[in-house]
């Protein structure tokens, strides 16, 4: 079987990596913002799998690393939505613009 | 030999009522305040008269010689094995005739300001700073270390500006006492390099040990004498800067200034501070450390005795045209001191030639009465006219017959007329000065005369001269006034007749002195004519002093602005140090030293007022500047960080 080089999968993770950032820098949705998050984090995920298999093929350390971010990205969307959540219901919005209040 | 512990009562007794007075006077022993502070002053004196009686004729001898006595010692901060600072009583004869002159005149001042300071506001205010100054001053005459007697000389400053500034309401009298606390101050700044200088090179604090060291052949003499600065030895510029705080606190030129200005102070402060014990302690001072002087450094005693004459000399004429009563009290005070500081000058160590020595503690002593006579006299008068201008004053001989006799006993004393107090001890003065130097001596003389015509001047011209013109029924104060007066007198018109060169000397041997006729005819004959011409001139009213006045012209003017001294003063504080110094430094103090600190925090200001945009609260914003660092950090570590 003709394997797909590791360049190219580098260039998938690099390509969803910042989609992400795009994402994460211009939407003004917060719900928009955490998937963008979402996508980094896969990102990296993709990064880590690619390098285990290719470098490291004995070793399941970068394996272990992917279901450690898998876990953390489920709490982190739980709390990020709950902070949403709130913000909602002192701000009856969930742009985030309108929470800029903490400056100068 | 007796127990001398009870000695530690006569300075404690004052300041226990110093503190009482002061914590609780104004509150709780409002109508007390004077008994109190009057009965522990007494028993103080008391307790100093038997202290005298005990050291001069029970144990203060051995083997003929008075020696020092140690009634307390307490190390208070030890530097050194050799170096400490203590708390010292010591008794030596000087130092017990002082404590005898300061107890007594306080008490009679104490007495006295029952009756003069009735009705005052601030009495217990007034008689704790009156315990204050005389458990300073007590302090002071018993130390036996020279930065003990520097601690209680700074207390009696204080004591005296407090005292000056009393009735601070005026503002006269608030400047004086600024003027007097500043002059002496800055004499003292001397004093206290002097005592450095003596005791790193003596490597002692304590009197005794320090004046063993300076006098015989020592290595600390050899050292301080061959240490040299502008040319000058080390002992030379100790002992001089020494004899300028003493100068400072005794009104010798040109530190006098203070003195006349202090007079704004209540009368009977004048007559215990500015008369009787606080100026003296300059001469104290140059006593206390005589051997020193004597032994060891002649040129320094030089510089004594030319200060001493120069001060005599100045402000009796100064005294002669003054026209407030307390001023020339005032000027005749600093040329009294000035007499007891050349008859150190003159003096040499031991023996004969000790002579100085005694003459100048002896005039000392009689000074004290005579001089808080003088001016608890003239607290009377003031009372009684309500002015300080002798030109409002007339004719108080039948009013006030206890007055009058004090004042003349008083004025015959100074004047040295035998048998009166200061005949002796002016007479034992110029007897030094005449085998020491002419040239003093005739100094002495004129002086002599002078004083003799500005004190009968004050005399015919408060108590004869014109009629009275008091208002309302006036009568010689109270009783309390009238005791202090009537023991002074006494005291005044006997005190020549104790055998003081027995008692104290120089070296602590009795000396023989006596009276001799044909020396005394000529300062007694230059007195009497003095004592004539102001009654010619002074006696009844008339325009003879105008006449003498407008002859003598510009001599007189400039003796009744004395001598523009203060002019000078004012001219060299305001025109040179501060326009050429004080400005300056005070530009660069403003435009430097501020401005560094005031551009700093603007430049900081500015910065942060540009940058603080950055912080916009917007969360996008944070995460770009988070990735942006991240990148900048990959780039570090990729590229620059091989």
């Amino acid at each position: 079987m003709n394997e797909v080089p590791l360049s190219h999968i580098l260039f998938v993770s690099t390509a969803l990596f910042f989609t992400g950032m795009y994402g994460l820098f211009t939407r003004r949705n917060m719900i928009t913002m955490l998937m963008s998050i979402e996508l980094i984090l896969n990102s990296v995920n993709i990064n880590f799998i690619a390098f285990n298999k290719y470098l490291h093929a004995d070793k399941l350390d970068g394996v272990f690393f992917t279901i450690f971010i898998i876990t953390i990205a489920a709490a982190e969307a739980a709390i990020a939505i709950a902070i949403i959540i709130n913000l909602y219901r002192s701000h009856q919005s969930i742009d985030i613009e309108d929470a800029a209040e903490m400056k100068y | 030999m007796p127990n001398y512990a009870y000695i530690v009562m006569i300075p404690l007794l004052p300041l226990a009522s110093f503190l009482l007075l002061g914590l609780f006077g104004r509150k709780y022993l409002r109508g007390y305040s004077g008994t109190f502070g009057t009965a522990s002053l007494l028993i103080s004196a008391v307790l100093s008269c038997i202290t005298a009686y005990n050291y001069f004729f029970v144990s203060g001898k051995t083997n003929g010689l008075y020696h020092q006595i140690v009634a307390m010692k307490y190390v208070w901060l030890p530097f050194t094995p050799g170096i400490s600072i203590d708390m010292t009583l010591l008794l030596e004869s000087i130092s017990v005739m002082m404590i005898v002159i300061v107890t007594f005149v306080s008490a009679m001042v104490h007495i006295f300001s029952l009756g003069y300071m009735k009705g005052q506001q601030r009495l217990g205010t007034y008689y704790s700073f009156l315990s204050l100054f005389t458990f300073s001053m007590l302090g002071l005459v018993l130390s036996g270390n020279i930065f003990q007697i520097y601690i209680f000389w700074e207390l009696v400053g204080v004591s005296s500006y407090l005292l000056i500034g009393f009735y601070f309401d005026k503002p006269s009298a608030v400047a004086a006492s600024k003027k007097a606390f500043i002059v002496t101050r800055f004499a003292d700044l001397g004093f206290l390099i002097g005592i450095l200088i003596l005791a790193f090179h003596a490597e002692s604090l304590d009197f005794t040990t320090l004046i063993r060291r300076l006098t015989s052949g020592s290595p600390e003499l050899l050292k301080i004498t061959t240490a040299s600065f502008l040319g000058i030895s080390m002992l030379s510029w100790g002992l001089s800067l020494v004899f300028i705080g003493g100068a400072g606190k005794s009104a010798m030129f040109p530190l006098h200034i203070w003195l006349p200005d202090a007079m704004e102070g209540p009368t009977p402060v004048s007559a215990l501070i500015h008369a009787a014990t606080m100026v003296v302690a300059g001469v104290y001072l140059v006593a206390r450390l005589f051997p020193v002087f004597a032994i060891s450094d002649p040129d320094a005693l030089k510089l004594v005795m030319y200060t001493g004459a120069l001060s005599a000399l100045l402000a009796a004429i100064i005294a002669c045209t003054q026209t407030d009563l307390k001023r020339v009290l005032a000027y005749s005070t600093m040329s009294q001191i000035g007499y007891m500081m050349f008859a150190l000058g003159v003096s040499g160590y031991g023996g004969e030639s000790g002579l100085g020595y005694t003459a100048s503690m002896f005039h000392l002593f009689t000074h004290a009465f005579f001089k808080s006579l003088l001016f608890l006299c003239a607290g009377m008068v003031i009372h009684a006219f309500h002015s300080n201008e002798i030109k409002d004053m007339g004719g108080l001989r039948k009013i006030m017959p206890v007055t009058h006799i004090g004042f003349l006993i008083a004025c015959l004393a100074i004047a040295g007329i035998p048998p009166f107090s200061g005949f002796f001890s002016k007479e034992e003065i110029l007897q030094a000065a005449f085998r020491s130097s002419k040239w003093v001596y005739a100094v002495g003389l004129l002086t002599s005369g002078l004083t003799a015509f500005y004190m009968f001047r004050l005399y015919f011209s408060i108590f004869w001269s014109k009629e009275a013109k008091l208002s309302g029924n006036q009568r010689e104060g109270t009783a309390s006034m009238r005791i202090p007066l009537v023991i002074l007198s006494i005291c005044t018109a006997l005190a020549g007749f104790v055998p003081f060169s027995k008692l104290i000397t120089s070296d602590g041997l009795p000396l023989e002195t006596h009276v001799n006729i044909n020396f005394s005819i000529i300062p007694v004959s230059i007195a009497l004519f003095g004592i004539f011409s102001a009654a010619y001139l002074y006696r009844i009213e008339n325009d003879r002093p105008e006449k003498v006045a407008r002859y003598l012209g510009k001599w007189y003017q400039a003796a009744f602005k004395k001598f523009y001294i203060d002019e000078l003063y004012i001219f060299i504080t305001k025109k040179i140090i501060f326009r050429l110094i004080g400005r300056p430094v005070a530009w660069i103090d403003k435009q430097v030293v501020d401005g560094f600190m005031n551009s700093l925090a603007s430049i900081t200001a500015k910065i942060s007022e540009g940058i603080k945009g950055l912080q916009s609260g917007k969360i996008q914003n944070y995460a770009l500047y988070f990735f942006a660092g991240i990148a900048g950090l990959a780039v570090l570590f990729i590229y620059l960080w091989k």
